[in-house]
């Protein structure tokens, strides 16, 4: 009812409020621009992940789905020692995490405030090795540890009259080529977060008394923590997925969770419980990944505040 | 206000950058409990200088006697000095209450004893109580001045070093923190040594003022010493608008100025100058209503005027150069534009400076 002109309009025809704002949301420009990629990755990433969900649940070694759904590829998963799979991946990528920071953060601490113009060299001699793909490089340690005719060695034995045997088929070797390859992931954010740390509040630390250890604690830390945690999560994610590092310098001996699920999936032909194994890991990752992030200000690592 | 004893001295303190000297053979004594202020442009090395004396910096020779001991290899965290840096160096990641604190926390006083101290800091530099807890974030300017400075002050520090810490906020708060800085000092009663591009916040607040070009402290005194006998035409120029006129002395004692074609009465020369500039203040040029008012003259026409408030200032077009003439209000000059003018001084008020 309106009083200026006294004629009553018919109420307007209301859209429940979900479907109004979903509208603005599609004609909203941002979406709009997004779409491409949006509709790539539904398609790509999306659509298979909802099948091997799906496939989840179907019956031991079937191929379709035929309406009869069941959890008992999760309770294979603990049941049938899978959860070892998951423990070696799990505490490898922990192990990688730790390493790679601990090497990290000295370098990237270099980077960012010692090395000056030798930075950039610096840095194009650690991003050079990630143009050659992981499993040459990996090849090249493998023929370095080879037993007998490896070239440690046989170096060693040569120069030195040295048998140094192999140092294949470790856990140890595993979590070596696992830190040489992911390195750069913790490395490069590690960077970014340690340069966002301001020259003057770690002088006006020192001015107010703090000693080296506590401005790294108090100052240099806290500040760089969205970057370092950001490299770590990046490690540990694709460290979580690692199968070639395992499978060339560790053997049979150990089987990672990926090495699992490729098992299933060809050998074994047994999808169901495949897909089972995927989602529980995507699962734990995901849990894990989103208990970080909700810590993390990315605007700010991103200079966007 | 020279007397006492040094609580800070500077031997032959140079600075090195490759082939740069930042900071070049310069010699300083501060007074115990006095208020220095070093003046300069940017890049004059006034913050080198700074820092080297807060102990975030080495100097390449000379040295640095703090109550006459060498402290050149004392690092910044083990002397007692504290500095308020230009961009004030807040923790952004911590509250008002842990950055005042940090000091105190990092001489492991107990939680309540650092919280207590705290908040009689905050009284001190007038925040309020409830900004404890607050993010330094989410501070306006000023109030991060004050927690930058009550940060300064909870190490009670025998010197406080200012880095230009009010060049970044508006003219009416930079102002009133000058003078809300002035009577800290005078509560405190510690040495302040400040840092400032602007000789007229130096004046306000300061007992003595080094002036730095390129590297070097070319004078040192108080504010009226170098208010009115600036050593050359940079310092006095510094100062804001003055009259420079370029001047070559002849036998006769006359001053020759070529750029007005006119011929002054200057001060009496005991350097035996040949030539140099004559500075006169613009609150010293008048109005004159005939020559023989005014020591010396020069006629011109009123190209502007410009109210500042309290004062209004003109300026005289003479020859191709732009004279400054400063009245009070109350005493403003009642003329149009493009008038002819006669405006002069006295020779008392004026000093021949070099380049």
């Amino acid at each position: 009812m309106t009083t200026t002109s006294g004629v009553s309009r018919p109420p307007e025809l209301r859209q429940p409020n979900v479907l109004r704002h979903f509208g603005q949301w599609l004609r909203n420009p941002g979406f709009i621009s997004a779409s491409p990629t949006l509709i790539f990755f539904l398609i790509g990433f999306v659509g298979p992940l909802i099948i091997v969900l799906g496939f989840s649940f179907v019956p031991e070694r079937t191929f379709g789905f035929h309406g009869d759904w069941t959890v008992e590829n999760y309770v294979h998963i603990i049941s049938e020692s899978y959860w070892i799979s998951f423990a070696w991946s799990f505490g490898l990528a922990a192990a990688t995490v730790v390493c790679c920071l601990l090497i990290a953060y000295p370098v990237s601490y270099g980077l960012a405030r010692i090395f000056g113009r030798w930075a950039a060299p610096v840095m194009l001699v650690l991003v050079i090795p990630l143009f050659v793909s992981e499993n040459v490089r990996l090849f090249g340690w493998y023929l370095v540890l080879l037993k007998g005719g490896g070239i440690l060695a046989g170096s060693t034995k040569f120069l030195f009259g040295l048998d140094t045997g192999t140092l294949l088929y470790s856990p140890g070797t595993i979590l070596m080529g696992m830190v040489y390859v992911y390195l750069p992931y913790t490395l490069f954010p590690t960077t970014l977060g340690l340069s966002l740390v301001p020259r003057d509040q770690m002088d006006a630390a020192s001015d107010l008394g703090a000693n080296r250890w506590q401005i790294f604690r108090e100052v240099e830390l806290p500040i760089a923590m969205p970057g370092i945690l950001i490299g770590s999560l990046l490690t540990f994610v694709l460290a979580i997925g690692a199968i070639s590092e395992a499978k060339l310098l560790g053997g049979a001996n150990i089987v990672v969770i990926a090495h699992s699920i490729l098992h299933e999936f060809t050998y074994a032909q047994n999808w169901p419980l495949g897909s089972a194994i995927s989602m529980f890991a995507i699962v734990i990752t995901g849990i894990l990944v989103i208990l970080v992030m909700r810590r993390l200000d990315l605007d700010r690592l991103l200079g966007r505040k | 206000m020279a007397e006492g004893t040094p609580i800070l001295r500077i031997e032959h303190v140079t600075k090195q950058f490759g082939k740069l000297a930042a900071v070049n053979d310069v010699s300083l004594d501060i007074v115990d409990g006095e208020f220095f202020t070093i003046v300069g442009p940017s890049g004059s090395g006034k913050t080198t200088l700074l820092r080297m004396l807060a102990g975030l910096d080495k100097p390449t020779t000379g040295d640095v006697l703090l109550r006459g001991n060498r402290v050149n290899d004392v690092p910044a965290n083990k002397r007692p000095t504290c500095m308020v840096f230009q961009s004030l160096a807040l923790f952004n990641h911590r509250t008002v209450g842990q950055n005042i604190e940090f000091s105190l926390k990092m001489r492991g006083v107990s939680r309540s004893e650092r919280r207590e101290r705290c908040k009689e800091l905050m009284k001190v530099v007038r925040l309020p109580e409830d900004y404890y807890a607050k993010g330094v974030t989410k501070c306006s300017g000023g109030e991060r001045q004050r927690v930058a400075l009550a940060r300064a002050l909870a190490s009670d520090p025998d010197i406080m070093f200012f880095d230009e810490p009010l060049s970044a906020i508006d003219y009416q708060l930079r102002k009133h923190l000058e003078v809300e800085l002035k009577d800290l000092h005078r509560e405190t009663g510690k040495t302040f040594i400040y840092i400032t591009h602007s000789l007229e916040e130096a004046m306000v607040m300061s007992d003595r003022i080094g002036i730095m070009q390129a590297g070097n402290l070319i004078q040192i005194g108080t504010p009226d010493e170098i208010y009115t006998q600036p050593l050359n035409k940079f310092v006095s120029e510094f100062m804001g608008e003055v009259n420079t006129l370029p001047v070559v002395i002849g036998a006769d004692g006359k001053f020759d100025c070529a750029e007005l074609s006119a011929q002054f009465i200057g001060p009496a020369q005991s350097n035996r100058a040949t030539s140099g500039y004559l500075v006169i203040r613009p609150e010293s040029m008048r109005f004159l209503n005939e020559p023989s008012q005014a020591d010396n003259h020069v006629s011109g026409s009123l190209f502007n005027e410009y109210a500042m408030g309290s004062r209004v200032q003109y300026h005289v077009r003479a020859g191709n150069q732009m004279l400054v003439v400063e009245k009070l209000r109350e005493q403003a000059f009642q003329g149009n534009l493009n008038d002819d003018v006669l405006i002069g001084w006295d020779v008392k008020d004026s000093v021949l400076v070099n380049d």
